[in-house]
C-alpha cells in the first residue's frame, strides 16, 4: 500500500513537471494554431535566470520574480523579431521558426550563462513530508500548487475574459477578428509573453527538483509536448489531466513492471488514445468550414 | 625574363629552406574534443588543459628542439562529426598524434581512420571497449569503468556487506557500467539483488529506489551514471529515508555533484582520481607533487576549478611528450613504439605502466575511495 502511494507521489512529481510545460504550449497554440517549440527553452530560461540572479547576490522570490519577467520579454521579442516577420507565412513555417528560435535560445543560454548544471534552494526546504510510509517533497506540492493556479488562470482567462477571446477569435480567423477590431498584433504578442511567462514559471517552481542547464529545455518540451497532445492541444483542463496522467503512468510502470519500460508505456499509451480520439481527452474537433 | 624565373626559383628554394629549417619548424598535435554539447563538462577542460601544455611547453623552447602546434576541433561529443575531424586531422592537417574524443561513442568512431593511417591516438574516455581488445595504435588515459566496479565492490567487501542494489542511467556511461559490474560482481564476491535504471532526463527515482528498498537483503545501493541523475538519486535516497551506504560512480567527481545534492550527499562514497583531493594527501604520497602541480596552474590560467577530466588530458599530453623525447623524433611509428613503452609515468590518475598487451597501464590502486563528509571529499583509508 505504501509503495502504491509512493509511486502515486512520484507519479504527481513528475507529472506536475510536465503539467506545468503543457500549459505554456495553449496560449500560442490557441492564438495562431502555432506549436511553440521553443517553450521548453521558456522553462530553462526561467531556471537559469533565477540561478544566475540568486547567486549574485538576489533573494529568491525576486530572482524569480525577474525570470519570469524577463523570459516574458524575451518571448515578446521572439515574436517581435521573427514570428511578426514572417507574416501571412503558414503555420508550418512558423513552427519551424520557433524551431530555429529554440536551438538559438539554447545557444545564447549556452554562451551567456554556462555549461552547468545548476540548482537553487527549494521554496520550503527538503525534509519529506511522511504520509502513510511514503514521502513527498514540500516542493512538489509547490509544484502542483502552481500548475493548478496558472490552470485556473488560463481557464478564466479564455472563458470569462475579452482578451481571451479575442485571442481564440485570432486563431479561428485572423481576417475576421481584424475586421471585428481585433488588434491581431497585439494579441499575437501577448500570447507570446504569456507563453513565455508560463514557462519560466515552470523553470522557477520545477528547478529545485529537476535541476536545470542550458539544454534542459529540450527534454521538457517534448514530454510536456506529449502530454499536451494526450490532454487535447490547446485546453489548459487537457493539459493539466495530460501531465499528471503521463507522471503516473511512468512511475507506475516503473514500479511494478520495470524501468525499462517506463516511457515505452507512457508514449504506447499516449498512441493508443490519440488513435482512438485525434483530438486528444478533451480537445475540440477542429472544424473546417469552406 | 630568365633572370626573373632565376630570381623566384632562388626565392622558393630559399622559402622552403626557412620552412623546413629546424628553427620554424613544428610538431602537430590533432585533438578533437567535445568542448560544446551535453559533454561539454569533459571537453571543456580537456581543451583548455591541452592548450595551457602546449603553450608551456612552447614557452620552454618545444619538444626536440621544434614547437608544437595544437590543431583543434570541437565535435561536440557527436560521433559522426568526431570521424570528420579524424579524417581531416591526418589528410588536411597532417599531424603526428592525436589526443581526444571525450566520449567512448566519438573515439570508437575515429579508431578505424587513425588505425589505418597509422597515428598514434590517445583516447581520453572511459569504457574499457577502447583498449580491449588491444589496437595497436589506440591509447588511453582514464580509469575504466570496469575498475571503478571492482574499487567499490572492494570497499563495500571491506565493510563486510555483500549484497548491493544496482541503479543506473539509461544513457551510454551508465548503460556501459552497469554491463561492468554485473560482470566483476561475482569474482569480487558481490551478489546484484536489484538492477534498476532510469532515463536521462528523468526528476525523480522514487519508484526504482522503493523497489530497491524492498529488495531482499540489500545492503549498499551503488548509482553507475553521470550528469543530473546521480544528484536526484542521492536526494530521492535520502527523500525515502534509506540508510544504506550509497555509492556513485568516479563519473560525478566534481564539486558540483556536492552542490546539486546538498546535505544528501553526506556519507556518499565514490572512487576517484588523486586529483579531488590534491591538497589532503599526505607529503609522503608520490602522486602528490603532479596533482598539486597540475591543479595550481590550472587554475591560474583559467580561474576555475580543477576536475578530472582535464587531468585526463594532462596524463595524456605529458605521456606524448615524453614519447616524442624517448623517441628523439616526432615521427609516428617511433612514437607510438615509446607510448607503448611507458613505465612508472606518475600522472594524475595514477601510475602507468604500459605494455604491448596493456594501452591503459593502470591498476586498481590508481583510484582512491573518496567520502563525502561536510560537504567536501575526504579519504578513506
Amino acid at each position: 500500500m505504501s509503495e502504491l502511494l509512493q509511486f502515486t507521489f512520484s507519479g504527481l512529481t513528475v507529472g506536475a513537471v510536465y503539467a506545468l510545460v503543457a500549459l505554456g504550449f495553449t496560449i500560442i497554440y490557441n492564438a495562431s494554431g502555432v506549436v511553440n517549440f521553443a517553450q521548453g527553452e521558456f522553462v530553462m530560461l526561467g531556471g537559469m535566470i533565477t540561478v544566475f540572479a540568486h547567486a549574485a547576490g538576489a533573494p529568491l522570490p525576486a530572482a524569480a520574480a525577474l525570470a519570469v519577467v524577463a523570459t516574458a520579454a524575451i518571448g515578446i521579442l521572439l515574436n517581435k523579431l521573427a514570428i511578426e516577420r514572417a507574416r501571412g507565412a503558414s503555420v508550418v513555417t512558423l513552427i519551424i521558426i520557433t524551431i530555429g528560435a529554440s536551438i538559438f535560445l539554447r545557444g545564447a543560454a549556452q554562451l551567456g550563462f554556462d555549461k552547468q548544471l545548476h540548482r537553487f534552494p527549494s521554496f520550503s526546504g527538503d525534509d519529506p513530508i511522511a504520509i502513510a510510509g511514503a514521502t513527498i517533497l514540500p516542493q512538489s506540492l509547490w509544484m502542483l500548487f502552481g500548475a493548478a493556479v496558472v490552470f485556473a488562470a488560463l481557464y478564466l482567462f479564455f472563458t470569462r475574459s475579452l482578451t481571451g477571446k479575442a485571442v481564440l477569435a485570432t486563431a479561428n480567423n485572423k481576417l475576421a477578428a481584424q475586421l471585428v477590431g481585433i488588434d491581431t498584433d497585439f494579441v499575437m504578442a501577448l500570447s507570446f509573453g504569456l507563453s513565455a511567462a508560463i514557462g519560466a514559471l515552470a523553470g522557477v517552481l520545477a528547478t529545485p527538483i529537476t535541476l536545470t542547464s542550458y539544454d534542459a529545455g529540450t527534454a521538457l518540451a517534448l514530454k510536456g509536448f506529449a502530454a499536451a497532445m494526450l490532454g487535447g492541444m490547446g485546453n489548459p483542463f487537457g493539459a493539466l489531466v495530460g501531465g499528471l496522467l503521463v507522471g503516473l503512468i511512468e512511475a507506475t510502470t516503473a514500479g511494478y513492471l520495470s524501468s525499462d519500460y517506463k516511457d515505452a508505456a507512457a508514449f504506447v499509451v499516449i498512441l493508443a488514445v490519440l488513435f482512438a480520439m485525434p483530438q486528444g481527452l478533451f480537445g475540440k474537433s477542429a472544424q473546417e468550414r469552406v | 625574363m630568365k633572370k626573373s624565373i632565376l630570381l623566384s626559383w632562388t626565392a622558393a628554394a630559399a622559402l622552403a629552406v626557412g620552412l623546413a629549417g629546424p628553427a620554424d619548424a613544428e610538431i602537430k598535435i590533432g585533438s578533437t574534443l567535445a568542448v560544446t554539447g551535453g559533454a561539454s563538462f569533459l571537453g571543456d577542460p580537456e581543451a583548455r588543459t591541452l592548450k595551457m601544455l602546449v603553450d608551456e611547453v612552447n614557452a620552454a623552447g618545444g619538444v626536440n628542439g621544434e614547437k608544437l602546434e595544437l590543431v583543434q576541433y570541437d565535435d561536440g561529443g557527436d560521433p559522426n562529426k568526431a570521424r570528420t575531424f579524424a579524417t581531416r586531422l591526418v589528410e588536411d592537417d597532417e599531424v603526428v598524434a592525436v589526443i581526444g574524443g571525450s566520449t567512448t561513442g566519438a573515439t570508437m568512431a575515429m579508431i578505424p581512420v587513425f588505425e589505418e593511417a597509422k597515428i598514434p591516438f590517445i583516447s581520453l574516455a572511459g569504457a574499457v571497449v577502447i583498449i580491449d581488445p588491444v589496437k595497436k595504435w589506440v591509447f588511453k588515459t582514464p580509469h575504466t569503468d570496469r575498475m571503478a566496479c571492482g574499487k567499490i565492490f572492494e570497499d563495500i567487501r571491506k565493510r563486510g556487506l555483500s549484497k548491493v542494489g544496482l541503479i543506473s542511467g539509461s544513457g551510454g556511461f551508465g548503460k556501459s557500467m552497469r554491463q561492468q559490474c554485473l560482470d566483476v560482481a561475482g569474482s569480487a564476491g558481490v551478489e546484484i539483488v536489484a538492477d534498476e535504471t532510469y532515463g536521462p532526463d528523468d526528476a525523480d527515482m522514487t519508484p526504482q529506489l522503493t523497489k530497491i528498498k524492498n529488495a531482499a537483503g540489500v545492503q549498499a545501493i551503488l548509482n553507475a551514471d553521470f550528469g543530473q541523475g546521480p544528484a536526484i538519486v542521492t536526494r530521492n535516497v535520502r527523500q525515502l529515508g534509506i540508510a544504506l551506504p550509497l555509492y556513485q560512480s568516479h563519473g560525478v567527481a566534481s564539486k558540483s555533484f556536492i552542490e546539486l545534492a546538498g546535505e544528501a550527499a553526506e556519507g556518499v562514497r565514490l572512487p576517484a582520481s588523486a586529483l579531488l583531493v590534491a591538497d589532503k594527501l599526505p607529503d609522503s604520497d608520490p602522486q602528490k607533487a603532479v596533482v598539486v602541480g597540475y591543479k595550481a596552474a590550472y587554475e591560474k590560467a583559467t580561474g576555475e576549478p580543477v576536475s578530472t577530466f582535464g587531468g585526463h588530458a594532462y596524463d595524456a599530453f605529458q605521456m606524448l611528450v615524453a614519447a616524442m623525447k624517448k623517441a628523439g623524433s616526432s615521427e609516428p611509428a617511433a612514437v607510438r613504439d615509446a607510448i607503448e613503452q611507458t613505465r612508472g609515468f606518475m600522472g594524475t590518475a595514477g601510475v602507468v605502466n604500459m605494455s604491448a598487451t596493456d594501452h591503459l597501464g593502470l591498476d586498481l590502486t590508481a583510484f582512491r575511495m573518496l567520502e563525502i563528509r561536510k560537504g567536501d571529499w575526504t579519504l578513506v583509508e
